[in-house]
């Protein structure tokens, strides 16, 4: 080319001369997935949400258990502590996620970052691999605090895993539809009545059979199915995979439906 | 750095967006010429954000076409986005995330980002930078917003009213920033209800309203004939009926009377010592009271109103 460069024009310097492009797919999403997580460890709500909350449930829940011989065919902590790590996965994928989300809409952070080279898979991509992320230290913290009350855990490696992935993909899917379809105060308000409900009666921490009839029709919420399958795995080493099938549906259903109404704005 | 090229870095050819019964945008055609400033000057509601956010890809035409560097926004989505900076009116960012901690990650997800600590002290940032979002005050927002939308080392930048809410000095920083950008080959295209941020920065102007294109230059064509003298007068009361032709006669035929509203008309004729007299005398036969005289230069301000009717910043 003859045309002289434009950047010798009057004024310019260089240091604003035009060099664009996109970080590779996996450099984006990991920034994005880091930022995420440290922003949702950040807000002292969600860590009450996170780990505060989950650690009540476990210390208590072993101690008044001894104390009123609460009647499980394990040890009480062996029941409680799979359970209270169902708890945790509810409280990040959905109550955390769903909040974020709700206020990132309102913000206008996603359409910021929609102006980005982040893809909006990269962006989802993101949010799991955090949700992933805070999940991981949740474990850490919550089974360290297990193993510290006498925690014997069996060895259900892969039906944990998998109970964990979908758990997470269903709560996330059901999170994200919630933030979609409300303003971020009703995300807000809703995310943490559903966590309190389904904490109380959803059979997450207490196994359904604790429910008398009821345990029936608990144990296809992914609540439900989340708090089983963890137990399964965690107690009789097994995988249970009629509770993962109720995951999986509940996260194939939940992503439909938030395909459907999602807006990012 | 790009060579000069003769295509348009913007072309925007018979847009139509409605929202519901509203036409924001009503048949607006207008290009952007590469490495220049651009101004999209016009009221509030004129459909200046509209414009941009279907050159951003944020929406997709109803009729019409838009490419910017000849792609499609939306069709072409993936390819673009990398190319283009944004700065969007408000907002953008987390709540709790620090200045600087937004900068860097927005700089992560580009290939060749500029040094955000240079780029902060450029914009303005060098104090706030581990201050959460949520505590900035309007203007260092604005600098963010800014700082974000050229980290990447963007070709075209779109910035929707770059300075409302900054102050007088920050204000003048943004401006040098901005033509510093189009020095360096970097095209600038930004909204502002601003006379002299249009005037001071910009190569072209497009003035519209009611989503139309209603005049489009230079600053100096848009406000050729320094020699022709403008006198607004506003009085204390609503002129009597048939007012402006009245004054005319009285100033001559070279004269154009133009009623902004009730109270206020805008002269625009031949300069001369004596047009101020006369126009005293035709208010003391008219039995009007003048409030203010103001002789001038025409002004963008003048191009507007007489183009519309109405002030630019009401």
């Amino acid at each position: 080319m003859t045309t002289p460069p434009t950047g010798s024009a009057a004024g310019g310097t260089g240091t604003f001369a035009p060099r664009p492009g996109a970080a590779p797919l996996h450099r984006q999403v990991l920034a994005q997935a880091g930022m995420e997580a440290r922003l949702l460890l950040r807000n002292g709500e969600q860590l009450l949400l996170a780990v505060v909350i989950p650690v009540i449930v476990l210390v208590g829940g072993v101690q008044a258990g001894d104390r009123v011989g609460l009647d499980f065919d394990h040890p009480v902590v062996d029941v409680l502590t799979p359970g209270v790590l169902a708890l945790a996965v509810l409280s990040t994928a959905f109550t955390s996620l769903a909040i974020a989300t709700g206020f990132e809409r309102r913000y206008g952070v996603i359409k910021r970052l929609g102006s980005s080279p982040l893809p909006r898979s990269g962006l989802l991509l993101g949010k799991g691999l955090a949700l992933l992320l805070v999940e991981l230290l949740q474990t850490v913290v919550l089974s360290a605090v297990g193993l510290a009350l006498g925690w014997d855990p069996a060895a259900g490696v892969l039906g944990a895993l998998l109970a964990v992935v979908l758990g997470t993909a269903a709560f996330a899917a059901l999170g994200l539809f919630l933030a979609g379809w409300l303003r971020a105060e009703a995300t807000l308000a809703a995310a943490n009545l559903v966590y309190l409900l389904l904490m109380a009666g959803g059979a997450v921490v207490l196994p359904a059979s604790a429910y008398g009839w009821f345990g029936d029709l608990v144990g296809w919420l992914p609540s439900g199915a989340l708090g089983g399958a963890m137990r399964t795995a965690l107690i009789d080493g097994a995988t249970a995979w009629r509770d993962l099938a109720v995951l999986l549906g509940w996260a194939v259903a939940g992503t439909a439906l938030t395909a459907r109404t999602f807006t990012w704005e | 750095m790009s060579a000069a090229s003769p295509e348009p870095a913007v072309v925007v050819d018979g847009l139509v967006m409605r929202y519901g019964e509203k036409t924001a945008v009503d048949g607006l055609s207008l290009t952007v010429d590469r490495a220049s400033v651009t101004a999209v000057l016009g009221p509030n509601g004129a459909g200046k954000t509209t414009t941009l956010e279907t050159c951003e890809g944020y929406r997709r035409p109803q009729q019409g076409v838009v490419r910017v560097l000849g792609l499609d926004p939306v069709r072409d989505r993936k390819q673009l986005l990398p190319r283009i900076g944004v700065m969007l009116q408000g907002g953008g960012a987390w709540s709790g995330v620090r200045a600087m901690e937004m900068l860097r990650h927005v700089a992560r997800l580009h290939a060749h980002p500029l040094d955000v600590d240079l780029l902060a002290e450029r914009v303005g940032l060098g104090d706030c930078g581990r201050t959460p979002y949520r505590r900035l005050s309007g203007g260092q927002q604005q600098r963010l917003g800014l700082a974000l939308a050229l980290v990447g080392r963007p070709e075209i930048v779109f910035v929707d009213e770059p300075t409302a809410g900054m102050d007088p000095a920050a204000r003048r920083t943004t401006w040098e920033l901005l033509e510093e950008l189009r020095g360096d080959g970097v095209t600038v295209v930004l909204t502002t209800h601003y006379m002299d941020e249009a005037e001071r920065l910009a190569d072209r102007i497009h003035i519209i309203d009611h989503g139309r294109l209603i005049a489009s230059g230079t600053p100096l064509e848009l406000t050729r004939g320094g020699a022709v003298a403008t006198i607004r007068l506003v009085v204390t009361r609503p002129f009597p009926p048939r007012a402006p032709e009245s004054l005319r006669r009285a100033l001559g035929e070279q004269t154009v009377v133009t009623q902004l509203d009730e109270v206020s008309l805008l002269v625009t004729g031949p300069a001369d010592a004596s047009t101020l007299a006369k126009v005293s005398r035709w208010c003391e036969e008219s039995d009007v009271l003048p409030e203010s005289l103001t002789l001038g230069q025409r002004t963008l301000e003048d191009v507007f109103l007489k183009l519309t009717g109405r002030e630019l910043s009401a």
